[in-house]
């Protein structure tokens, strides 16, 4: 549970040495409460402070780092309940399902579309990170057989799924290089799991048919010294998962409830055999609160919506989503086509390159660094102007790609026209293009119709 | 430290508002917890579909969306009557496109014969869309409002600069107005405001918070939606304690995403569309919406399915 300023100035050495950079200790403290201080600063403080303050400042939803090299994922650490009062920052991890009783077929697509769809979007790779491996043959060998599998042919972090502590830990030393989740400690069997979690130095998911028989579960996993933990809350229907996100997420945040700081893993194919409402469910569960979701199967057409939702869930709303400043070309422009110029808000450039697009009009689309404002706010905001538009047009490299020098302008900054003729020469023609988006396509047809 | 299940305490509740008249009236708001946390409020009246009706066929859609449609897509009367019978729509949004400026520019009297036909022909409440030009949607909403005195239509989208039109329209011949703001909680309330000034009761009306699409802009609908909904309910703000309606479909289905064709990265058309329809319903369902205005029959059941098992 997170501590008061003052009960946080108990456990100072008091002495008021100045040494960290403020004045006193109380108002160390003040600050280190307010999350505006590290505890480092204080030279002298004592080691079992130390221990209890971090206990204390500990993140109410503990985060779990998995994975190796590129793929890694962190799941967890939240601290609101809704996007706009901060942000969502560690995404959902997304995964597939694969067991030792599937049929090759079976298996050899879902590894397949696991490492082939990854999508390029505003300069992000977007992909799922997790594959399920699941004991369902009861037989050791086929499971090890699998994750190998898994290591070999993907760069998944698994989820290790058997009850049998001998099968898990045969697969572990296969896979513990990607600290793959291990799935799961139930009531039963959690010593045994929990040793091996040590053993591997892999987070551990606790298994429970209620969240209080949960909390009392995560309790004697973190006794027996495994800290690393995601859980599962045990619910298998619509209502009852969403209830268990957010009574998890409020339990944490509002609570300051210890026992259920964790983050979930939900398998939804568990909850309905409807793909499409599977896909749905997960769309929910990105939304509302889960650390990690894994999906029976999913397509093209299911994992690309999923990842584009999660990307705009996660977004810091503080901050727009933004283009890389540069040339776009759209529909293979040649040295003839028409230039148009954007501001880099990803919305922006989205809704224009889509027009662009649906005209069939070969155009190469500038897009200028306005840090993330849109056309009349850059404007606005002094950055979508003139002369800053000029001197872009120069360098960004479109001299070498047209023989004309024509350059079409947002209808809105109609007004920057003179200063940007001034600043490009005699040479150019600046054209006011349509005020909306939507009147683009028109536009262009127009204009190499002559 | 054993498990209690966190609740929180609400000041505020949305208020009710019936759209239509008859037996198939919807009855909308008196939710007193945000969406679906049932453990700990109520929600007499669970969200609503409206499947959409355009008053000319569509070009250029997306052969999956218009596939369920194409026998009707040049009749919306017949149009709306199968999407009443055959998908269960419980409420018509009637798009009004032919009335763009830009398009066909069609006259208000045309608009609103139009209107006349559809919203006399079916049983069910019917929203009505202008094109979202200011200036047209003034004459078109006017006038149709006019001309369907007593078929307890909803007008939208009524904006700053038409409001008093509009909403005047909406008052006189007994009409709900849709407010529409640009994604921003203090225009939603300042609209809602004048649009009391001017004397638009609070059971006619309903906030339309504008409506990004999946990949375009829908986390800035879903947080708007969201801060209206909780404003409304833990910050007990009156002005904002009104039912929200979410025009989904078309952002969606505009998108290149929505309409491109099979491919081994984007997989099979025609689920891909509907799945993007269906999350960004379902998103807007969890922020707070009431009303969602959606186009394909397969979107609509799953998504019916989940308010159902969400609310089982």
């Amino acid at each position: 549970m997170a501590l008061t300023g003052i009960q946080i100035f108990k456990l100072l050495p008091k002495t008021n040495c100045k040494e960290c950079g403020v004045p006193t200790c109380l108002a160390f403290a003040m600050n280190l409460a307010a999350g505006k201080a590290e505890l480092s600063a204080c030279p002298y403080i004592s080691d079992e402070a130390r221990a209890q303050l971090a206990e204390a400042s500990a993140p109410p939803i503990r985060p779990i780092t998995m994975g190796e090299g590129e793929n890694k994922l962190t799941v967890g650490g939240e601290t609101v309940l809704f996007r706009h009062e901060k942000t969502f920052v560690n995404k959902t991890g997304i995964g597939v399902l694969i067991t030792d009783a599937m049929a090759e077929a079976d298996v050899a697509s879902r590894i397949k579309q696991f490492t082939s769809l990854k999508y390029e979007w505003i300069g992000l790779i977007l992909r799922a990170e997790m594959i399920a491996i699941k004991n369902v043959s009861g037989d050791a060998g086929k499971f090890e057989a699998l994750a190998r599998r898994v290591m070999a042919e993907t760069d998944a972090i698994p989820v290790l799924m058997s009850d049998n502590v001998d099968a898990m830990k045969a697969a572990l030393a296969v896979c513990a290089s990607r600290l793959p989740l291990i799935y799961a400690a139930t009531a039963q069997n959690f010593e045994a799991m929990a040793a091996l979690a040590k053993e591997f130095k892999c987070p551990l998911v606790a298994k429970a048919d209620d969240l209080n028989s949960l909390s009392e579960l995560t309790d004697k996993i973190v006794a027996a010294d495994v800290k690393d933990i995601v859980v599962d809350g045990g619910a298998r229907t619509v209502k009852r998962v969403f209830e268990d996100m957010v009574f998890l997420r409020r339990a944490a945040l509002t609570q300051k409830n210890r026992s259920l700081g964790f983050s979930p893993i939900v398998f939804t194919g568990e909850i309905t055999s409807d793909p499409l409402k599977e896909t749905i469910v997960a769309a929910m569960l990105i939304a509302k609160y889960a650390g990690i979701v894994i999906l029976s199967d999913f397509q093209g057409e299911s994992l690309f919506p999923l990842l584009v939702e999660r990307l705009n869930i996660y977004t810091d709303p503080q901050r727009p989503m933004m283009m890389k400043e540069g040339i776009y070309p759209i529909g293979n422009p040649t040295e003839d086509s028409p230039v148009t110029i954007t501001t880099n808000f990803a919305l922006t450039y989205f809704i224009v390159s889509g027009e662009i697009e649906a005209s069939r009009v070969p155009t190469w689309l500038l897009v200028m660094e306005t840090e993330g404002l849109s056309v009349l706010t850059a404007w606005a905001a002094g950055k979508f102007v003139g002369d800053a538009m000029g001197i872009f047009i120069k360098k960004c490299g479109i001299l070498d790609k047209i023989k004309h020098r024509k350059i079409i302008i947002p209808g809105y900054v109609a007004s920057v026209s003179g200063d940007l003729e001034e600043e490009l020469g005699p040479d150019w023609e600046v054209k006011i293009g349509p005020r909306e988006a939507a009147h683009l396509s028109a536009f262009l047809k127009l204009e190499i119709a002559g | 430290m054993a498990f209690a299940i966190p609740k929180i305490d609400y000041t505020g509740k949305i208020k009710p508002i019936t759209l239509g008249k008859g037996p198939k009236a919807v009855n909308l708001g008196q939710e007193d917890t945000y969406p679906f946390h049932l453990f700990e409020g109520t929600m007499p009246n669970l969200p609503k579909i409206a499947i959409e009706v355009y008053d000319i066929a569509p070009d250029e859609w997306a052969e999956a969306a218009l596939e369920p449609y194409k026998d009707v897509v040049n009749d919306p009367v017949a149009w709306a009557k199968k999407a009443i019978n055959e998908y269960g729509a419980d409420m018509i949004c009637l798009q009004l496109a032919s009335t763009d400026p830009n398009s066909q520019d069609a006259s208000p009297a045309q608009a609103a014969e139009t209107t006349k036909k559809v919203a006399s022909a079916i049983d069910v409440p019917v929203i009505v869309y202008g094109s979202a030009n200011q200036e047209k949607d003034a004459e078109v909403l006017r006038k149709v409002a006019e001309e369907c005195e007593g078929l307890n239509l909803i007008l939208g989208p009524v904006q700053d600069l038409n409001y008093k039109q509009i909403g005047a329209g909406a008052i006189a011949y007994q009409h709900t107005a849709s407010a529409n703001t640009p994604i921003d909680i203090n225009l939603a309330k300042q609209l809602n405001i004048l649009l009391g000034n001017l004397g638009v009761q609070d059971d006619k009306l309903i906030i339309d918070p504008t409506t990004g699409g999946l990949g375009y802009g829908i986390e800035y609908s879903y947080s708007v939606v969201e801060r209206i909904r909780i404003a409304a309910l833990s910050q007990g703000d009156d002005r904002l304690q009104f039912p929200m309606i979410c025009n989904l479909a078309k952002e969606v289905w505009k998108t290149k995403e929505a309409k491109t064709g099979d491919t081994d990265l984007m997989g099979k058309s025609s689920k891909r569309g509907i799945i993007m329809e269906a999350i960004t319903a379902m998103l807007l369902l969890l922020a707070g919406a009431d009303v969602l205005i959606m186009r394909h029959p397969d979107a609509i059941k799953v998504v019916r399915e989940m308010i159902s098992d969400l609310t089982a």
